[in-house]
């Protein structure tokens, strides 16, 4: 629907979170620092998105990419990050106002009849959530190493998914 | 069980049973409900915490920053915060009016944020229940029937809110951080190229918004029982108008009508007027006040607002296929005003038609694509901007120094506005399906029900994972858990 999109790039990292909250930032932070990466050193095939939150429209991101990596702080992974494969899953929800990586691969696979592409959640651990704060200097040396693991996937083949 | 069922006459004994929507921060809601030993509901509160804290983040900044900073106040509805920000903040740089493009443009970006809003409410949050069931056997085989003949729902319901986000792409100028829209008026036209994309898609996404009040039509139709009863709680109604009366989303004049007969209480008050209309009382169970309307007073003027209250608050819908929607929805309430809690889901389809006809009638506008942007005038100190955003009438308040720092800000958001009649919707639910039976998980999802007709906005612009958004506690009555049921987001390992 966007006239500004043509070719979809076979591998898609999105990251999410609110840049006011935090160590809510992570996600959003890691899109922007992986994008000053890419653009010193350009790596073809690679699109980054962000935003808010995730949500159903997002389903159609997924569409045509080899494989996807999502990025969100945690509360509750372990320092000073995780990462793990996604499968689709329906979430139990009572507001409009989230969506899981998991909830969004099943709306992928509502919309598209087929499964979504492989999808890798990295989640990074954050601990200082309040309105107007800065990110903490835990979370900034969490995400830090967790860049560079983002590095070493993106440029590992299909499949991999950590080490 | 006591009347009112808010608070009960002794708490002595009764046990606890939580219903526990958890998040770390600020955003979250809980619903406790006190059982005596035979099971019979003698309290139910609905606790949903209040953002002020975000007022105070505002405070000191400068005035131009806010239309930007307010997006993140909410996830689900930024446009709303945005255009409302700006809305006060013209009047501030004296711009008000502001130009007829830019009135256009903002117009077309509020209706797009409704739109989309109101398709990810219907088809991704409110459907599985209402198609696939919470209640009889009878029931879900009449809803397999609708479920039948719409089996691309999930589809619709993803387009439909995709269009609604490139509608504000086109004119805030990004998906998300939005800038399009600033103190004054807006600061770019929407491109000829963006125009067309969204034009050749109008027809059929005005065909789905037709099958979306359809859909909603027949459920009430095919189970009058259940959709005229649930979470049935009589409440005035107050929202925006336009001068005429017609339905008005994004600029207009205060109206309430009574919860009995309908009949209009306080007309054409203008939106710099709404503390004169309105006021808040503080329960000390309770973070967020409940508003009620200063002439009722706090026992029966607290209100409905979003799209059960607008719908029937309005003389008529200024678009044709919504407005012959409106004329059936009326009929239906034979007369008397529309209460029940799953008729939200009606109006607000109702609405979401309107909102595309509105789409449709300004992409055709040549004023979106040319003409004076921006409008000044005499400084003042203080702006009021007020809107009907998807969930309800939305206020923002600044006042602004010389030195162009805000000096206070308020805000008054439709969860606030709906605290009472959300907090009713539960009990009355409560004390249908849940009085004197033992609990489960089945039961309490019809709390949940109540909850997501009116959708609150939790603050809740922060969804790190491993947040728990659902957590039920029964505790006997020593305190001890007898029974616990978590349902977690968190994506399964």
């Amino acid at each position: 629907m966007s006239p500004h999109r043509t070719a979809v790039a076979p591998v898609l990292v999105f990251g999410w979170g609110n840049p006011s909250r935090g160590d809510d930032a992570l996600g959003s932070m890691f899109v922007e620092q992986l994008l000053a990466l890419l653009e010193a050193a350009p790596q073809g095939g690679v699109e980054v998105l962000t935003d808010y939150q995730l949500q159903v429209e997002h389903a159609l991101d997924l569409a045509g990419r080899q494989r996807v990596l999502f990025v969100d702080a945690s509360v509750d992974a372990a320092p000073p990050f995780e990462a793990r494969v996604l499968q689709p899953a329906a979430d139990a929800v009572v507001m409009t106002h989230a969506l899981s990586p998991a909830a969004l691969l099943h709306v992928f696979r509502q919309f598209h009849d087929r499964e979504p592409p492989p999808c890798t959640l990295l989640a990074i651990r954050g601990s200082v959530f309040d309105l107007g704060a800065a990110p903490s200097d835990a979370a900034l040396a969490n995400l830090a190493l967790a860049l560079a693991w983002g590095q070493r996937w993106l440029a590992a083949p299909p499949g991999v998914v950590t080490e | 069980m006591g009347p009112d069922l808010e608070t009960a006459a002794h708490t002595q004994g009764l046990r606890r049973v939580a219903i526990d929507p958890l998040s770390r921060v600020e955003g979250h809601g809980k619903v406790t409900i006190l059982l005596d030993a035979d099971d019979h509901v003698q309290q139910v509160r609905l606790h949903i915490v209040e953002f002020r804290g975000f007022e105070k983040f505002i405070e000191g900044r400068p005035y131009w920053e806010v239309p930007v900073m307010v997006q993140r106040l909410c996830g689900i509805c930024p446009v709303s915060h945005h255009l409302a920000a700006c809305k006060a903040l013209d009047l501030v740089v004296g711009a008000a009016p502001v130009t007829p493009a830019a009135d256009k443009i903002r117009r077309l970006m509020h209706y797009g944020q409704v739109m989309q809003s109101h398709a990810l409410h219907f088809f991704h949050l409110a459907s599985p229940d209402l198609l696939f069931g919470f209640d009889s056997d009878v029931n879900r085989r009449n809803i397999v029937g609708v479920a039948a003949r719409y089996p691309d729902i999930a589809k619709k319901g993803v387009l439909l809110r995709k269009f609604g986000q490139e509608v504000i792409r086109a004119t805030a100028g990004k998906r998300v951080h939005g800038t399009g829209s600033v103190p004054g008026g807006m600061n770019k036209h929407v491109s000829l190229a963006d125009r067309a994309v969204l034009f050749a898609e109008v027809g059929q996404m005005l065909a789905w918004a037709q099958d979306a009040v359809d859909i909603a039509k027949q459920l009430h139709a095919q189970n009058p029982a259940l959709y005229d009863s649930f979470g049935n709680v009589p409440a005035n109604m107050l929202s925006l108008v336009r001068a005429d009366g017609a339905l008005e989303l994004y600029d207009g004049v205060l109206r309430a009508r009574d919860a009995a007969a309908g009949r209009i209480i306080v007309d054409g008050v203008s939106a710099q007027d709404y503390l004169g209309l309105i006021e808040e009382e503080v329960k000390p169970w309770s973070y967020m006040k409940f508003p009620y309307l200063r002439s009722l007073g706090p026992q029966t003027g607290w209100y409905r607002v979003g799209p059960l209250a607008r719908v029937q608050n309005c003389d008529f819908i200024p678009s044709p296929l919504a407005e012959a929607q409106r004329r059936e929805f009326i009929d239906w309430g034979r007369g008397q005003s529309i209460h029940a809690a799953l008729a939200c889901h009606w109006a607000r389809m109702i609405e979401l038609l309107h909102a595309m006809e509105v789409i449709a009638a300004l992409l055709a506008d040549p004023d979106i694509v040319a003409g004076e942007l921006l409008a000044s005038g005499s400084r003042r100190q203080v702006g009021i901007g007020v809107i009907e955003a998807p969930r309800g009438t939305l206020i923002h308040h600044y006042a602004v120094g010389d030195d162009d720092l805000v000096k206070s800000c308020n805000l008054i958001v439709a969860t606030t506005h709906n605290n009472q009649v959300v907090n009713e919707a539960v009990r009355s639910v409560a004390r249908r399906y849940l009085d004197g039976r033992a609990i489960t998980e089945g039961l309490l999802n019809h709390i949940e029900v109540a909850i997501r007709a009116y959708d609150p906005c939790l603050s809740c612009a922060t969804h790190a994972l491993g947040q728990m958004p659902l957590d039920v506690a029964l505790v006997d009555a020593q305190g001890g858990v007898i029974d616990r049921v978590e349902r977690n987001t968190k994506d399964p390992p």
